[in-house]
């Protein structure tokens, strides 16, 4: 299974000037179930698809509080992700302990940004195997952020990660522009729409594998609570998806993510690794 | 690291034997009292009394903002040791910073909060402090000092635009925090805030007024307060923005005579 | 810390005085606390002063820990400003963890363990809990400094408690009359009597005074009332 001569130790350089450690760790992103985030002019909305580990267990949980002005969506290593959350939880604590006030999302976000970093530049570290996507409101509005295991952070205006999430980024894509003047009705059913988009056709959301939450003024972050999510479901329900397209390799076992082409805004790892 | 016994309270070198020097110290002298037995932990003891020393700082709310005052002179006792001790700062274009109490203690978290704004403009986010938050800001840091036993001896007044309305809070050199309209300490807390107070009670106050009142207040405290100067600044802040003026007392002592004791 | 030499005279001599530091002060206010069947009022005066000069006349003591749970904490300001903040840090980690907002009860025996971990330094409030608790029934919690907590239901608390509570103790309590039946408290009359007991505490006690806010605590939520007490 030896892959590549340059990927022993994340420190490692290629000649080619890449450290296949983090992309690796990039991929690991892929793994997980797709979620989405999305802001018009007042709102930051995240998106999520759980999945069940089994028929016996629970969905997974896959958004996560941060604080009242700041939640986050994970894809990857949902114990990474843990233990990002609590360090965000407890920036977020301090900054209200000593500043009463809200920590500005963009300044938690580089705080994050800087602690993943470290673990990208050290042998006895790995990367974080996890992305996110942070939903935030404070003074200069509505955020939306997506993080990277290679320790990148993105301001976004829209952006789709985890499984097949390509065609949820390509259905984003082509409605960016109407995003910022609709309501949030409007953009919760653009989000649920790009959702179904990374779907096989035989399954389609519920009130089960789907969670929301929504931030904006003088709302707290709010994980919609069954009622509210069979409400924002039938927005779009029994609308007609888009023509299969975006399914070309939805068979592909293990919900591996399309591999990019063209102009995408995500940083994506194109991995040289020699399956044999 | 036991072996090394307490580094910081080292036990004395010399036991029950004859001490040279005790026969020439003097009672009532900190230093008779044999300095071998002394801590390292007596030298925070040091920062229990201001030094240099300014007086009261006064502070007015009125309809679009918030006027505060503070004279310039630093009193080593009742020596009018520095005359030109300016203790009213812009923090920021949202935040006016004023002292009263130790200067060198103000000095030294000046540069603290100078430090913090400009990491602040290094983040580059168009972000700015707003008061409350420094006001809050300054209580940890008061009350985390004197919970040291080693509290910075000042009170501060901070003035400035929080979301569009005023604000104006008070820290003392405990960690006592409030807000309110009307805010002075030390002395002016007596001779001051009766005046300020009635001018608020009478109904909301323009900038004119607000800024004739502070004025007048201070001419008050010059006359009455043996600590007090007649150089000060005056400092302003609004959502248009902060100016600090230095300001000069007219004052007439013709009156004297007046209330001269027989 | 200090360490007397022996060779230290035992009369007080002329010279530099030793300057303690004192980290405490005295900031005044007063609470009183009344649980019911399906409610808890609690009010507490709005004078926050330091010896004989008022800071201001317009100071919360009350704070809103939760929907069913506030705090009323007077005594020394700067102790109690950091004590909720710690509080309010502590139940918002809680509600993370747990995933629900702590109950009143918890809430009352965290803040007696928060109270007894700084034993030796305390910090100098006057602590009155009330709320719900996990039944629905008004509850109030009284402490000392140091972390002495039980409930009760009613309860005065800071500067006045020693003339707000004989007056409590006999108008709820029913103490020291004869031929009295008990008989649960309505809102109204507890309110009344809220309003009545500062009213004669502010008579006395220089340090309660100018206005009480008073919080109204019952399933639907909480409600906020003020009411002017005399301003000297």
């Amino acid at each position: 299974m030896f892959r590549n001569q340059y990927d022993s130790d994340v420190t490692v350089w290629s000649p080619q000037g890449r450290l296949h450690q983090v992309e690796y760790a990039m991929e690991a992103v892929k793994l997980g179930s797709a979620t989405i985030g999305l802001k018009n002019k007042d709102y930051a909305v995240l998106i999520a698809l759980k999945r069940a580990v089994s028929e016996l267990s629970a969905y997974q949980k896959k958004i996560i509080p941060i604080d009242e002005h700041i939640g986050i969506s994970i894809s990857g290593l949902t114990a990474d992700a843990r233990m990002l959350s609590r360090y965000m939880r407890t920036e977020c604590l301090n900054h209200r302990y000593s500043h009463d006030a809200p920590m500005p999302v963009g300044r938690l976000i580089s705080s994050v940004g800087n602690k993943m970093q470290i673990c990208t530049q050290r042998y006895d570290k790995r990367p974080l195997g996890v992305g996110l996507l942070v939903a935030g409101y404070d003074d200069q509005g509505p955020h939306i952020y997506q993080t990277c295991p290679s320790a990148n952070y993105f301001d976004c205006r829209a952006m789709a990660i985890g499984a097949r999430s390509q065609s949820a980024r390509t259905y984003l894509e082509k409605h960016l522009n109407t995003f910022m003047d609709c309501d949030l009705q409007e953009l919760v059913a653009h989000g649920l729409r790009a959702l179904r988009d990374t779907l096989p056709n035989e399954v389609d959301l519920n009130t089960k594998n789907v969670s929301i939450c929504i931030v904006g003024p003088k709302t707290p972050l709010r994980i919609c609570d069954e009622e509210e999510l069979s409400r924002l479901l039938a927005l779009v329900e029994g609308e007609e998806r888009r023509g299969g397209t975006a399914t070309g390799d939805a068979g592909a076992p293990g919900g591996a993510a399309p591999r990019d082409q063209g102009d995408d805004r995500d940083p994506q790892a194109a991995v040289a690794m020699e399956t044999e | 690291m036991a072996f090394m016994g307490d580094t910081m309270n080292p036990t004395p070198l010399w036991q029950n034997g004859p001490s040279p020097g005790a026969f020439y110290n003097f009672p009532g002298n900190a230093s008779t009292i044999a300095p071998s037995r002394h801590g390292v932990q007596d030298f925070t003891a040091h920062s229990a009394s201001p030094i240099t020393t300014t007086t009261t700082v006064i502070g007015v709310k009125f309809d679009k903002g918030c006027v505060i005052a503070g004279d310039t002179l630093g009193s080593y006792g009742s020596l009018a040791r520095f005359r030109d001790c300016p203790r009213v700062m812009k923090v920021n274009d949202l935040i006016l910073l004023g002292c009263g109490g130790d200067y060198a203690d103000f000095q030294y978290l000046k540069d603290i909060i100078q430090q913090k704004i400009i990491d602040e403009r290094c983040v580059g986010d168009g972000l700015q402090l707003k008061p409350r938050s420094l006001h809050c800001w300054l209580t940890r840091v008061l009350y985390n000092k004197r919970s040291k036993m080693d509290p910075l001896w000042n009170s501060y007044v901070v003035a400035g635009i929080q979301d569009g309305e005023p604000f104006l809070g008070a820290v003392d050199k405990l960690g006592t925090a409030y807000e309110d309209a009307v805010i002075s300490n030390g002395l002016g807390a007596y001779m001051a805030t009766p005046l300020l107070r009635d001018a608020v009670d009478k109904g909301p106050l323009d900038q004119e007024t607000a800024i004739a009142v502070v004025r007048k207040s201070m001419e008050v405290l010059f006359y009455r307060d043996a600590r007090a100067f007649q150089r000060y600044q005056l400092g302003v802040v609004t959502a248009e923005g902060i100016k600090i003026t230095d300001e000069e007392l007219k004052h007439d002592w013709s009156l004297a005579h007046m209330i001269q004791m027989k | 810390m200090l360490s007397v030499n022996e060779n230290f005279p035992e009369y007080a001599v002329p010279g530099a005085k030793q300057h303690r530091f004192e980290p405490y002060a005295d900031n005044g206010g007063s609470i009183v606390a009344i649980a019911g069947d399906d409610y808890a009022v609690i009010g507490a005066d709005t004078r926050l002063s330091t010896g004989f000069s008022i800071y201001t006349r317009d100071q919360k003591k009350l704070f809103k820990l939760s929907e069913s749970t506030v705090l009323g904490a007077t005594g020394c300001w700067c102790d109690t400003l950091t004590l909720t903040r710690l509080l309010q840090a502590r139940m918002q980690m809680y509600e993370h963890e747990h995933n629900k907002s702590m109950t009143t009860p918890a809430v009352a025996q965290m803040l007696s363990t928060m109270l007894y971990y700084k034993r030796f330094f305390p910090y100098y409030v006057s602590n009155v809990l009330a709320g719900l608790d996990s039944d629905g029934k008004g509850c109030v919690y009284s402490y000392d400094p140091i972390g002495h907590c039980a409930r009760h239901n009613f309860r005065a608390g800071g500067s006045a408690a020693a003339q707000l509570q004989p007056l409590l103790d006999n108008q709820i309590g029913l103490k020291n009359m004869q031929n009295v039946t008990e008989a649960p408290l309505p809102r109204e009359k507890a309110l009344a009597l809220l309003k009545d007991v500062f009213i004669s505490a502010a008579e006395r006690d220089i340090y309660t005074g100018d206005s009480i806010y008073i919080l109204i605590i019952t399933a639907s939520g909480i409600q906020e009332e003020k009411f002017e007490l005399r301003k000297d």
